[in-house]
């Protein structure tokens, strides 16, 4: 559900990058891991993006797998959610990557 | 909606109780000055910029201002996250009646609706300032920051945010808290540390809050502090009952801890 907001800090983001120019695509990187649900910021982006320059863009989002490294055995392991364990059982990892929440680039009309 | 500065829907409105009637902010100046329609026909030519921006930089910039402001009075802040109902309102009055003589506190209050947290605050004595977030389901920096405006905490006092009841959304909103503090009761299922991993990942301390009702109810505590190791192996523990007092000491001495940490050495 915060993914509203989430949408709302793009939007905010984005407009103020952008000035009056109109934007054709928006590209985001969402990590497995930051607890944010792209459909959601698909669902959400339509409806907040109207009267913004963001109207009628095409949102694009990149999908960031999780990654971390076993403090046990020093393997790196692929996560696919948060519940995760290493190959050799360790609950305790460190996590490198999916964690992203980024606005990468805007593609704007000139 | 306000797409402009981020802030939630029905803008989140600060009040001290002692005054309830008047809105003392949420009315913050926006200069939405670049509203209006855009009626440009659809060019060829695009131009891409690269942003490499984080989505929630805004908030993360006023949390950080917020860290500065508590770090240059030596004061303590804590978020304090759940879900509806778990105690946050109950081991705060509790905290603040053992501790008032001994520890400055001061409480923000959030909720979506009514004054009915801050008042229960208020009647201990304690400073406090309720957010009503609307339609929002957690406290942003923004919100803290107005709050604290309202509130004016003491030099060297703690500060207790409680976060409104919601396992998901406040674990993503850096308000610019010393430490986040997860507060669980064993009226919940054992497993709520698996279904909200985002929460007990971002948590210092998890509060295991109505553990004198553990034996008539079907909650393992000792599994559901695994659960919660699993997602989060440096999380701090502590088990109370906020009502009966069982390890209220342990949760002081951690109060005592943090504040003392703040003041000067030597």
């Amino acid at each position: 559900m915060h993914e509203l907001a989430i949408t709302e800090s793009v939007i905010s983001a984005v407009s103020e990058k952008v000035g009056d120019r109109r934007v054709q695509r928006v590209t985001l990187a969402v990590g497995r891991l930051s607890g944010v649900v792209a459909d959601s910021v698909h669902f959400y982006f339509d409806l907040c993006s109207e009267g913004t320059p963001l109207e009628g863009a095409k949102l694009e989002i990149i999908d960031i797998p999780g990654r971390a490294c076993c403090r046990e055995c020093g393997n790196e392991v692929e996560l696919v959610d948060m519940i995760a364990l290493c190959t050799c059982g360790s609950a305790d990892l460190e996590i490198l990557g999916g964690e992203d929440l980024t606005i990468k680039e805007v593609e704007v009309a000139v | 909606m306000c797409t402009t500065c981020g802030c939630s829907s029905d803008d989140a409105v600060v009040t001290d109780p002692g005054r309830p009637a008047r809105v003392l902010a949420g009315d913050h100046p926006h200069g939405h000055d670049q509203g209006g329609h855009h009626h440009h026909d659809a060019e060829p030519a695009t131009r891409t910029l690269v942003l490499e921006q984080a989505v929630l930089a805004k908030n993360d910039v006023l949390a950080e201002a917020n860290r500065t402001w508590f770090r240059g009075r030596q004061i303590l802040a804590l978020n304090l996250m759940s879900s509806p109902g778990a105690g946050k309102t109950t081991l705060l009055e509790r905290t603040i009646t053992d501790l008032s003589a001994e520890l400055d506190l001061a409480v923000v209050e959030g909720d979506q609706e009514t004054l009915l947290d801050a008042e229960r605050i208020r009647a201990t004595g304690c400073k406090v300032v309720q957010i009503n977030t609307g339609a929002g389901c957690h406290l942003d920096a923004d919100m803290v920051a107005r709050g604290l405006q309202v509130l004016e905490p003491p030099a060297r006092s703690i500060v207790l945010i409680e976060n409104v009841g919601n396992l998901v959304c406040p674990a993503l909103f850096d308000l610019g808290e010393r430490a986040r503090i997860v507060i669980m009761s064993v009226t919940e299922g054992q497993d709520k540390p698996l279904k909200y991993p985002q929460m007990f990942r971002a948590a210092d301390l998890m509060i295991l809050n109505k553990i004198d009702l553990a034996p008539y109810v079907s909650f393992d505590p000792e599994r559901c502090i695994t659960y919660a190791r699993q997602v989060n192996p440096k999380l701090d523990v502590i088990s109370l009952s906020a009502t009966r007092g069982d390890g209220l000491d342990r949760w002081y001495d951690w109060l005592r801890e943090g504040a003392g940490d703040l003041l000067p050495r030597g």
